[in-house]
């Protein structure tokens, strides 16, 4: 049986520029000292909340189908199924073999035959070379390449490139299959073969989730659906119900679901940072000290939201000052 | 409040969540739980399992170097050759050696320093030439030290032929020693193995450490007898000794020219090992999981 448990799943990233990066810059940082406080080790490193708090339980049958905007944490939730990323809080159980379709064209040796990328692809699906030579005839006659197959694949057009890895992906079923975007398949007469296979492979499967933006395959595929917004699961349900809410939440009047999202998360970040690299680089009033000590305040301020708090005039003229230099 | 590293651990461990706290702090805490140990170990284990998937990995690395010449794997085994005949000539000269001697020596430590180089070199970019790769495959990241370490073997397996031509050439004698040889490969690549996941995990996290190694590397095999005699140094043993590369280098290159391998540099290479396997597991455990976030 396949099954995949979320508890409580919170996954933050990091944002490393260069210079954190750089271990000259660490152990400046270390040498000059004080600017570290110990409840602002993060200042010189953005943090990015991709999940937070997500709690799913999928079983076998499941079709689901994740919905959101671009940046809501849908791709970061897929590779958090798929075992890719680990959570830095919260419980993951996966059970069953999973198969992440991310990229259909992973991993392809240009300089290989077709022959040779059909057993490379299988070997990354986790099947043995002998598994492999086992189902080359079917794959092969699935293509409809013919003696193409003998010809490094950096001679194929993409769309046979596309025919190939979609052969071999669809080649073995696994429990658990994670699809990001629609999987798009050469021509329409091979669309239409693809189609068929595709129907006859995902029945078995067990656990599908897929992520995408069109709403009719979201509809056509799963029974199940999944909103996500800022990172957080916002809506489950049936797919009509929750592209139902989906469509609400993307023509609807500005209305918030919840307080804390009133503000949009762009503005907020980008404000933070501006603060950071106005005062770093910038070229307004104040010692470059008092400044940076203004943007680190500030940016405290906007990371704990206590939005009444901040410099709004100061902040706007440092964030102007960056985009226009004053000479 | 409790002191001492155990209560520095307690309070590291058990600190209530609920206060800010710092992401890398957290991170740490994380790692350090006891079952990212056996993660650690288990993936290292798994990705044995994948060999047939490294493996190709790794020859799919060194056909890229020869790809559409028309010599192919030759020319690896070439480009060694020149080196070690024009290097051997010069330097048999400037050192007033015996080529009969010193060729089969030189080409012993090149071939060697070129396993050895290979790994490390490789091994600075284990995660980061992977990037693609583990962001999409749920396969477990320690096959991608494998491959490194694989490919490095590949390349030995043509280098080893320039050997092989000099010693027949200059008639070699043959001994049981050679019979070293095995171990010592065994025993290197069980260090090139760790080297592959420390550096690959340091350097994926920290950008300057591929460079810092490559120049390192570099000056490293100067300060190495592979183009000079450790004889020719009469009274710098400790600088010697204290040279890691030098024990691993005449591990292997005592027993391929026939000596018998001496106690010293197994000691040290061994040593090596334990300590590099001691430090790679705690870090690979502590931060496996934050290789995807970091590549």
């Amino acid at each position: 049986m396949a099954s995949i448990i979320l508890e409580q799943v919170s996954v933050s990233f990091p944002v490393y520029s260069s210079a954190t990066r750089s271990i000259k810059n660490r152990l400046i940082q270390s040498a000059t000292g004080g600017q570290i406080r110990s409840e602002s080790g993060s200042d010189r490193i953005s943090v990015v909340q991709a999940l937070q708090d997500i709690n799913l339980r999928l079983e076998s049958g499941d079709r689901i189908g994740l919905v959101g905007h671009n940046g809501a944490g849908k791709t970061t939730l897929l590779r958090v199924l798929g075992g890719i990323y680990e959570p830095n809080e919260g419980r993951v159980s996966i059970e069953g073999s999973t198969v992440p379709l991310f990229d259909i064209s992973l991993g392809m040796d240009p300089e290989s035959t077709g022959y040779e990328n059909i057993v490379l692809r299988g070997l990354y699906l986790g099947l043995s070379r002998s598994q492999m030579r086992g189902r080359l005839e079917e794959i092969a006659e699935f293509t409809e390449l013919g003696d193409f197959l003998n010809l490094p694949i950096r001679t194929y057009s993409a769309g046979m490139r596309m025919r190939l890895a979609f052969a071999v992906s669809t080649s073995v079923a696994p429990d658990i299959l994670l699809i990001d975007e629609g999987i798009g398949a050469g021509d329409a007469a091979f669309l239409q073969k693809a189609s068929e296979r595709l129907k006859l492979f995902t029945e078995q499967v067990s656990i599908i989730v897929l992520s995408s933006h069109s709403e009719a395959l979201i509809s056509k595929m799963c029974t199940k659906a999944v909103l996500m917004e800022h990172g957080r699961v916002v809506g489950a349900g049936t797919t009509a119900e929750v592209l139902e809410q989906y469509r609400e939440s993307r023509d609807g009047p500005l209305k918030a679901p919840a307080p804390e999202a009133e503000v949009p998360r762009e503005p907020e970040t980008l404000a933070e940072q501006s603060a950071v690299t106005a005062a770093r680089e910038g070229s307004s009033e104040g010692s470059s000290e008092e400044r940076a000590d203004w943007a680190d305040r500030t940016a405290h301020l906007l990371r704990e939201r206590r939005w009444q708090d901040v410099d709004l005039d100061r902040l706007v003229g440092e964030v102007e000052s960056l985009a226009r230099p004053r000479p | 409040m409790t002191s001492g590293p155990r209560g520095l651990w307690k309070q590291l461990m058990t600190s209530s969540t609920t206060k800010v706290q710092s992401p890398l702090l957290q991170q740490l805490r994380h790692g350090l739980e006891p079952e990212q140990f056996r993660n650690a170990w288990r993936d290292i284990l798994d990705g044995w399992h994948r060999r047939e998937l490294w493996a190709t990995l790794g020859l799919h690395d060194v056909r890229q170097r020869y790809r559409r010449s028309t010599l192919g794997p030759f020319w690896i085994t070439i480009s060694m050759g020149v080196m070690v005949f024009a290097l051997g000539l010069l330097y048999g000269q400037i050192f007033g050696q015996e080529l009969h001697e010193y060729l089969p020596f030189l080409a012993a430590g090149f071939v060697i320093w070129g396993l050895l180089s290979e790994m490390i070199l490789g091994g600075c970019t284990t995660f980061i030439a992977a990037e693609g790769m583990i962001r999409q495959l749920n396969a477990p990241v320690s096959i991608y030290a494998y491959r490194e370490v694989w490919s490095a073997v590949i390349a030995f397996a043509h280098n080893i032929w320039i050997f092989f031509a000099v010693a027949w050439w200059y008639d070699v004698g043959l001994s049981w020693n050679v019979l070293w040889v095995l171990p010592a490969v065994l025993i290197l690549l069980l260090n090139g193995f760790w080297m592959a996941l420390f550096f690959g995990l340091l350097s994926a996290r920290f950008r300057d450490v591929p460079l810092i190694i490559g120049s390192l590397v570099q000056v490293l095999f100067f300060m190495t007898p592979v183009i000079w005699r450790p004889e020719m140094l009469p009274d710098r043993a400790l600088f010697l000794q204290l040279n890691p590369f030098y024990h691993m280098v005449e591990i292997l290159r005592a027993p391929m020219l026939g000596h018998a391998p001496a106690f010293e540099n197994w000691f040290a290479v061994l040593l090596i090992a334990v300590f590099g396997w001691a430090i790679t597991l705690f870090f690979y455990s502590a931060y496996r999981w934050r290789i995807a976030y970091w590549v």
